[in-house]
């Protein structure tokens, strides 16, 4: 980090605060420009006739085909706000939150992050064969705490996903909504900077949502950023001040939610 | 402040602007690869992740059957009785080893872990997509965790395999200790090994088909069941003989039997290519697998 040279010989606190007074809070993530292209391999080019087509299924000659999932997003995310994404199906809501937690990397473009995000999605599955007790610690351990900080936090997370007993059994047998809320219990438990939510909430109960929403409540003051993905505009416009809508891998719309929401509702209809 | 944003990137903040403000605030470019030391420093920072998932795959393999940890050391001695069997009736007794049996078991034993790294190390990236794509680690982690899993598995077959030794005449001796060396330098190839396949899985996911018949050349090449040919003659060695002497396999088994069995002394050349084979594979290996740090989960 280098200072401008032209500054003025002031102290390093002095330039802080009149950052702080230009550029308001202190953004956390910033995506600029973001591309993302997946390849998939798959049969999927029309072939020209019938023999063309056994020929390559015999070999089994797969294409590699460019999905081009994201063009070119650019914002600016701060501390202490929680961002609702909105958009169809397939419209990149979920890439774009997984290359924000750097677990899809950027073809072109650049996002810069403040620690590490960590993102909770609902396909997250942690490993099936293994108790939910097992999937509690190990999940802690990757997280990058320490066996004694896991002991520590251990009951809090089973207490919070309210799963009882089967916390002993294999996350094979879990329904889905059990296994999603276990799993985020177990990454609300450490204080992220940077949280991403998939579509978490929607699989669990009443009860079980109210305690979520409280627990985003409560990670965003603790001067995090949090970013949720979810189909219920309900739950985003009760949880989340600010919006993104996607549409088709581009940024159609950023502003407050309701007016992001208002907008997106009009659309559909 | 509601901001439309136009199909064309109009009125958007420029590149320029966003880097700058990054750099500003002191906030880092994500995805893009750490250096090495940079990386080994995570991978330290993730060590109980490491070994809690080795420890926790390695009950939940054995908890399935009635046996559970039992079958560890079953297969390997049910494998070693019917090479010991076929081999040991259909080949002259001159072409066999010192003490067969036991020989046969530290071969099948070693073999047996070294298979099993290459086998699961080509899986740790592909068969672990979920936690891949839900958490943000060094990828190192499975390919580690996967060998240590194995090591975990070879600590009951070690015991066995004295209890072999013990009982077919072998003496309990101060020679035992080479066992530390030889099976640490074997962990450090197997590892290198588990890396490379781990990576290659990757870019060419058929290669899970070849390992079967990449693993079966190697058994046979590394003188399992039978008297390596013309062991230390002077010359005029034959071609199997020299595929023998330069496989890595060949060499830990040899440095084992060594430790174990009396009258297999491993000559220095041996700990020599132990060394540089341990060193070398983990080097490379590790070096090949960080330079493809940010495409695992890409799939």
């Amino acid at each position: 980090m280098s200072e401008p040279a032209s500054a003025p010989v002031t102290g390093p606190a002095d330039l802080l605060a009149q950052r702080v007074a230009a550029t308001g809070p202190r953004p956390t993530v910033i995506v600029d420009d973001l591309h993302v292209n997946y390849t998939v391999y798959a049969t999927g080019r029309p072939a020209k006739n019938e023999s063309t087509k056994l020929l390559r299924r015999a070999v089994n000659m797969r294409r590699a085909r460019k999905i081009h999932a994201l063009k070119g997003i650019s914002f600016t995310a701060h501390e202490g706000e929680a961002i609702g994404v909105i958009g169809r199906n397939g419209s990149g809501k979920s890439t774009l939150l997984r290359a924000i937690a750097g677990l899809t990397p950027a073809d072109q473009g650049a996002i810069y992050a403040d620690s590490d995000p960590t993102l909770l999605g609902v396909n997250a599955a942690l490993i099936n064969e293994l108790s939910g007790e097992r999937n509690v610690v190990l999940g802690g351990l990757a997280m990058g705490l320490t066996p004694d900080q896991v002991r520590e936090k251990y009951d809090d997370i089973v207490d919070f996903a309210g799963i009882g007993e089967f916390i002993e059994l294999p996350m094979r047998t879990y329904s889905a909504g059990m296994g999603a809320r276990l799993r985020f219990a177990i990454a609300a438990s450490a204080t992220h900077r940077i949280l991403l939510v998939d579509e978490a909430l929607a699989v669990g109960d009443a009860d079980f949502q109210r305690r979520s929403e409280r627990r985003i409540s409560e990670l965003r003051d603790a001067a995090g950023t949090v970013f949720l993905v979810s189909h219920s505009l309900k739950v985003i416009e009760d949880t989340c001040q600010r919006t993104l809508w996607i549409d088709g891998g581009t940024l159609r719309l950023d502003g407050p939610s309701a007016e992001v929401i208002a907008a997106y509702n009009a659309s559909v209809k | 402040m509601s901001v439309v944003v136009p199909a064309p990137s109009h009125g958007q903040p420029s590149h320029d602007d966003l880097a700058a403000l990054a750099a500003e605030h002191g906030l880092p470019k994500l995805g893009s690869r750490p250096g090495l030391a940079d990386y080994v420093r995570q991978l330290w920072g993730r060590r109980f992740f490491c070994f809690g998932l080795a420890r926790a795959r390695f009950r939940s393999q054995n908890e399935q059957d009635r046996l559970g940890i039992a079958w560890i050391v079953l297969r390997p001695l049910i494998n070693a009785a019917v090479y010991g069997f076929i081999f040991g009736l259909l080949l002259p007794k001159s072409s066999r080893q010192e003490n067969f049996v036991a020989s046969l078991v530290v071969g099948v034993f070693i073999f047996q872990f070294f298979a099993a790294c290459l086998t699961d190390g080509a899986k740790s990236i592909t068969g672990n997509s979920g936690l891949i794509k839900s958490l943000h680690f060094p990828r190192a982690v499975l390919p580690f965790a996967t060998v240590i899993e194995q090591l975990l598995a070879l600590v009951p077959m070690l015991v066995v395999m004295l209890v072999v030794a013990l009982a077919t005449g072998e003496p309990v001796r101060l020679k035992w200790l080479e066992l530390v060396p030889a099976l640490l330098l074997m962990t450090l190839f197997c590892t290198g090994i588990a890396m490379i396949a781990a990576r290659l899985t990757i870019h060419i996911r058929d290669i899970t088909q070849l390992i079967p018949f990449l693993t079966r050349l190697v058994f046979y090449l590394s003188g399992i069941f039978y008297k390596s040919p013309g062991g230390g003659a002077t010359g005029g060695q034959s071609v199997l003989a020299k595929v023998l002497e330069l496989n890595p396999v060949h060499a830990y088994i040899s440095l084992v039997r060594g430790a174990v069995i009396v009258g297999e002394g491993a000559p220095p050349h041996t700990w020599r290519l132990g060394v540089g084979y341990g060193v070398g594979f983990f080097v490379v290996g590790f070096i090949y697998f960080w330079l493809a740090e940010e495409r695992y989960g890409r799939e």
